[in-house]
């Protein structure tokens, strides 16, 4: 065959495009890794994740970046577990409850698509002047609200993707045993399991690693965020101002923080997938 | 190519069955999907204690026909059911019939095994469970008992913990069958059933529904004329949404009285 030829040469380059973004996806993320690592590991040290900022911490003095960390972990953690909660229960009630392809299932989920790609500024911009209407200060509170609006829409798609991909025989077979759309979606979610460990973990990315939508409704605080209706620090502001500063040793503090920031995903996506794994006994 | 119009079915379209008591009575079912009529004007007894098969080519609406049965055919979108369909004398289709309810009494054998995502005990316990049987030594009671009527018990008995998924894909089969008796049905509906599975399995499904006919009436859907012939003792057939004929298997396949059927049985239309 005359083809033949041709038909491996597309296969040869299309196997090549593949492994070049392949090493520049691979490679930026060790150019990542590593910059941070080259500029940050020389200003890490135990004082700088064990204390609060001492007067004068962004102009180069004492203390160290805790009110950050802790404000992070909260805000990314329970506005995380929030979407979770509010998210997972509006995709089984529009896979299971709503009729597939009615006008209300098609409807919502392509707000969810919008929402879903709306720049967090703008829930940001949105969430800070029904503060300001309501007479809220910038709080952490605030910043819960906000980052939680804002993960919504993606532990949504992420979850509703998922149960797409069941074939609607099991569903029929749940229902066959006469179990009620209640019971049929918990079965659903029992397949889904592993998947929703995905959800959940791009959603913690997504909330940990916001900046523009604490910027205006968090604000930044030196204290430990320990009154929700106080303002809190989050790590990706507080590299933010590190690295706007004209020190070099804060800028080298910036970097730090940035690792500490990764370490915290690494870790985050670690225990994910180590509880993913324990869960995929059943998956058929 | 034969058109719809030339299909002369009126006359057998109203066959009412000699039996006892009727188990299923389907009463001038119409249903459309987005429009389409997909079922048109069915008429039906269905016997009881006996295995009736479906069949006809792809697309004629024998699912559909079979998922009116159970109500199944409501999750489709854009579906319109008109008529009724009796069980035990008793509407499914009518204002006060509760799905759920209805379900249960049909055991759903579907066209591949979907073992529900936990173990092979639970799978049969599933059912009783959540009809609200909490007591473990009847549970377990059930699932012996199911899976023995599969006779999967020998296969499966040291290693009931074990996800249903590691079972061979004709063990599931047999398990999705148990689970679907430990929940007590009346009727037990199959949906080209065996179509996933290899020779031998399908054969020992074929023995337990034959076997279990005594119990239960059972309604299958099959595109293999030969398995029709194997386990079913009356057999509809249906073309482009009507049922061109009805009755006794060796009549309907040996003696067609209509052409249709005729071409059909011969092979001439897929």
């Amino acid at each position: 065959m005359a083809n033949v030829k041709t038909r491996l040469l597309k296969e040869n380059i299309a196997k090549v495009l593949m492994q070049l973004s392949g090493i520049t996806i691979t490679g930026s993320l060790f150019l990542i890794v590593g910059t941070i690592l080259y500029k940050g590991l020389p200003y890490l040290s135990w004082e700088m994740v064990s204390q609060l900022p001492q007067g004068g911490f962004y102009i180069g003095k004492e203390g160290g970046i805790l009110n950050a960390i802790l404000g992070s972990l909260y805000l990314g953690t329970v506005s995380t577990g929030l979407a979770t909660l509010i998210g997972i229960p509006i995709a089984i009630y529009l896979n299971v409850y709503v009729k597939n392809g009615s006008f209300l299932a098609r409807t919502s989920k392509l707000i969810f698509d919008v929402l879903f790609g709306i720049p967090s500024i703008v829930y940001g911009a949105i969430a800070f002047s029904v503060m300001i209407w309501m007479g809220i200060r910038a709080s952490l509170l605030g910043g819960i609200i906000t980052i939680t609006l804002l993960t919504i829409p993606i532990v949504v798609r992420t979850i509703d993707e998922l149960l797409k991909t069941i074939p609607i025989d099991l569903k029929h077979v749940t229902s066959s045993l006469g179990a009620t759309k209640w019971e049929v979606a918990k079965i659903l979610l029992r397949y889904i399991k592993p998947g929703i460990f995905t959800a959940i973990l791009l959603a913690f990315g997504r909330a940990i690693g916001d900046v523009a939508g604490v910027l205006l409704t968090t604000g930044f605080s030196d204290n430990l965020p320990i009154y929700i209706d106080e303002p809190a620090a989050t790590l990706p502001l507080a590299i933010f101002f590190q690295l706007s500063s004209p020190i070099p040793e804060v800028q080298g503090r910036a970097y730090a923080s940035a690792l500490v920031l990764t370490f915290i995903i690494l870790f985050i996506v670690i225990c994910t997938h180590y509880l993913a794994s324990k869960q995929k006994k059943h998956k058929i | 190519m034969y058109s719809l119009s030339s299909i002369e079915t009126k006359e057998t379209q109203n066959i009412i069955f000699p039996t006892t008591q009727p188990h299923i009575q389907i009463k001038d079912l119409n249903v459309h999907i987005e429009g389409k009529h997909i079922l048109k004007n069915i008429n039906l007894s269905i016997p009881n204690n006996s295995i009736t098969s479906i069949i006809g080519p792809s697309g004629c609406g024998k699912t559909t026909l079979l998922k009116t049965l159970n109500r199944l055919v409501d999750d489709t979108k854009g579906v319109d059911v008109t008529g009724s369909v009796l069980v035990n004398g008793e509407d499914i289709y009518g204002k006060h019939a509760e799905v759920t309810h209805i379900r249960k009494k049909m055991g759903l054998l579907s066209q591949k095994p979907f073992p529900l995502p936990m173990s092979i005990f639970d799978n049969v316990a599933y059912g009783p469970r959540i009809h609200g049987e909490r007591d473990k030594k009847i549970l377990k009671g059930i699932v012996e008992t199911q899976l023995r009527n599969v006779g999967l018990w020998e296969e499966v008995k040291d290693r009931l913990d074990a996800s249903a998924t590691r079972l061979s894909i004709g063990q599931q089969q047999r398990l999705c069958l148990a689970r679907g008796l430990a929940v007590k049905p009346e009727i037990i509906l199959g949906d080209e059933s065996t179509s996933a599975l290899d020779p031998i399995s399908t054969q020992t499904i074929e023995n337990l529904l034959v076997e279990l006919k005594k119990d239960y009436t059972i309604v299958l859907v099959t595109h293999i004329l030969r398995q029709a012939r194997r386990v079913s003792d009356y057999i509809i057939f249906v073309y482009n949404g009507e049922i061109v004929e009805f009755g006794k298997t060796e009549d309907v396949l040996l003696h067609p009285k209509n052409e249709i059927t005729q071409q059909y049985v011969k092979g001439f239309i897929t």
